[in-house]
């Protein structure tokens, strides 16, 4: 009922991508030869896929529980609960705790910087949570640079991903739009081609995961001994892990996109197609 | 001096080990080898070590930079149960107060304050990071730490050195830290003598790491040819903290 009937789908794309200039641009020879019959995932992307949300799901969880046990940002090099906060996120036992014995100024002109002792120990989880982060992030590494490999290889990057110029119109940029709004969602086929919103997507989400693994590394203190530059380029410690917390939200954010977009679209058929392949 | 060269004869010979073990994914330096964490925390050591230089500089920053920091963890061992010792020398201004250098070294000793500033002196403005997200800057003076390992001779069997606290910590380092001209016995901070709880007399500083690696409340030094699990290893805390 919902979507259009199965034998049109080859020859009508799907009602997410009905406009002219998407269907022209995707119906390449090329293409013909990268999809596997029928449309759906190739085996590699599976394959990466699943890494990649692995790694993903267990780096939030690591993350967030690292977060919670000083959930205070800052900007700059240095930040601490005697310093000024950019803000706290109310997130687990710590938020707003703290307690302090006096400040004792290290130097004798006033308002300069102090120490004080802290009184209790806050909630800390970090004994796993930091390893586990790290241990997630290898295998995110892993998986993305075999992706990327992969789907530079075999042109699927460029062939499915990167929005060509004709795609980027106003008019097709806007029927995408409108497609995403109706209600029930149009069902497309699963695998590439992809419509122009999706390639844009997947476009931020390419130049956010540097962006995640600079600014992590950038709160390295080994790593920064070697590329100060690191230092310089976020201007400073605390300044790369609130850029590091942002980056997370936005991906977070798209996350949460992908996945309603799943069960809008049958996720029983697109889960199925992301585990065995096979399209409709 | 000769006991320096033979030192980083054997840090020659560990990194060769150590290739070796990233290759067999085997690290014997594991604290608990079989926990899939360790496993990747090893690989980050052992990957920091295969990449990173051994000898570069931490950043060193200007005095106008330095912050505030807060002292935490452990903030007075006169406090705790068994702490009386450390009262006491701490009433008595550390006068009486002495470092042990033990191990694998050629001229075991014992070391007082005194001792230790008429040594070379060695003063630093670097930036403290937390494992809980924090950072402070902060300038340090004291003893480098291969400056004193050089006095003492380390032998050639030597891997580790081990550090014991008056609140019962205990950690290492390996010879790639252990030699960094960076490592500090730190006596002073802030142009002042150490605050307690900043961990008088003298704290470790070991830049390249996590701050809880630079111990407080120094009490004994042992140069190891073996790891050693214990202090917050032991309770399931990473040992390298370079990340």
């Amino acid at each position: 009922m919902r979507g259009i009937p199965l034998a049109n789908a080859a020859v009508h794309d799907s009602l997410l991508r009905c406009n002219t200039e998407a269907r022209v641009a995707g119906a390449s020879a090329g293409e013909a030869s990268e999809l596997k019959a029928g449309g759906g995932h190739r085996l590699w992307v599976r394959l990466t896929h699943w890494t990649i949300a692995g790694a993903v799901l267990t780096l939030i969880y690591s993350g967030v529980a690292i977060l919670m046990v000083h959930p205070k940002l800052y900007w700059g090099m240095a930040g601490n609960d005697l310093m000024t906060p950019l803000f706290e996120i109310p997130i687990g036992p710590n938020y707003r705790q703290g307690s302090f014995g006096p400040a004792e100024p290290f130097f004798a002109a006033a308002g300069g910087p102090v120490t004080a002792d802290r009184l209790v120990e806050p909630w800390n989880q970090n004994g796993w949570a930091r390893s586990l982060h790290f241990l997630a992030a290898w295998f995110f590494l892993l998986g993305i640079a075999a992706y990327w490999l992969a789907g530079l290889f075999t042109g699927h990057l460029r062939r499915n991903l990167l929005p060509r110029r004709n795609e980027l119109g106003g008019r097709n940029l806007w029927a995408d739009v409108k497609a995403h709004l109706r209600f029930p969602m149009p069902i497309a086929r699963v695998g590439p081609p992809y419509a122009i919103l999706q390639k844009i997507s997947y476009a931020l989400v390419a130049l956010a995961l540097p962006l995640m693994f600079l600014t992590g590394i950038t709160m390295s203190p080994a790593i920064t001994t070697d590329y100060p530059v690191l230092l310089d380029l976020f201007g400073g410690t605390q300044s790369a892990r609130t850029i590091h917390f942002f980056t997370f939200a936005f991906l977070a954010l798209f996350l949460l996109v992908h996945l309603a977009m799943i069960l809008l679209t049958g996720p029983l058929r697109q889960l199925r197609a992301m585990v065995l392949g096979g399209a409709e | 001096m000769s006991g320096f060269r033979l030192s980083r004869r054997a840090l020659i010979g560990g990194l060769a080990s150590g290739g070796g073990m990233l290759l067999s994914g085997c690290n014997e330096q594991s604290p608990t080898y079989g926990s899939i964490l360790r496993m990747g925390d090893n690989f980050t050591y052992d990957a920091q070590r295969l990449l990173l230089s051994h000898g570069k500089l931490v950043r060193e920053y200007d005095r106008s930079q330095i912050s505030s920091m807060p002292a935490t963890g452990m903030v007075d061992p006169g406090k705790i149960e068994g702490g009386e010792a450390y009262a006491a020398l701490r009433k008595g201004g550390f006068e009486d107060w002495r470092i042990e250098v033990g191990g694998r070294v050629a001229r075991p000793g014992s070391f007082s304050l005194a001792d230790l500033k008429r040594m070379q002196s060695r003063t630093q403005i670097t930036r403290h990071m937390c494992e809980e997200g924090w950072s402070a800057i902060a300038e340090w003076t004291g003893v480098a730490l291969p400056v004193l390992l050089a006095a003492v001779g380390v032998a050639s069997s030597a891997r580790f050195v081990q550090f014991h606290s008056f609140d019962g910590w205990q950690d290492q380092i390996d010879m790639v830290d252990a030699l960094h001209p960076q490592t500090l016995l730190a006596y002073g901070m802030n142009g002042r003598d150490l605050p307690i709880g900043h961990g008088a007399p003298l704290r470790l500083r070991v830049e390249r790491q996590i701050g809880y690696r630079s111990m407080k409340f120094l009490k004994r030094i042992v140069v190891a040819d073996h790891f050693d699990t214990f202090g917050a290893t032991s309770r399931g805390w990473a040992w390298h903290t370079g990340i």
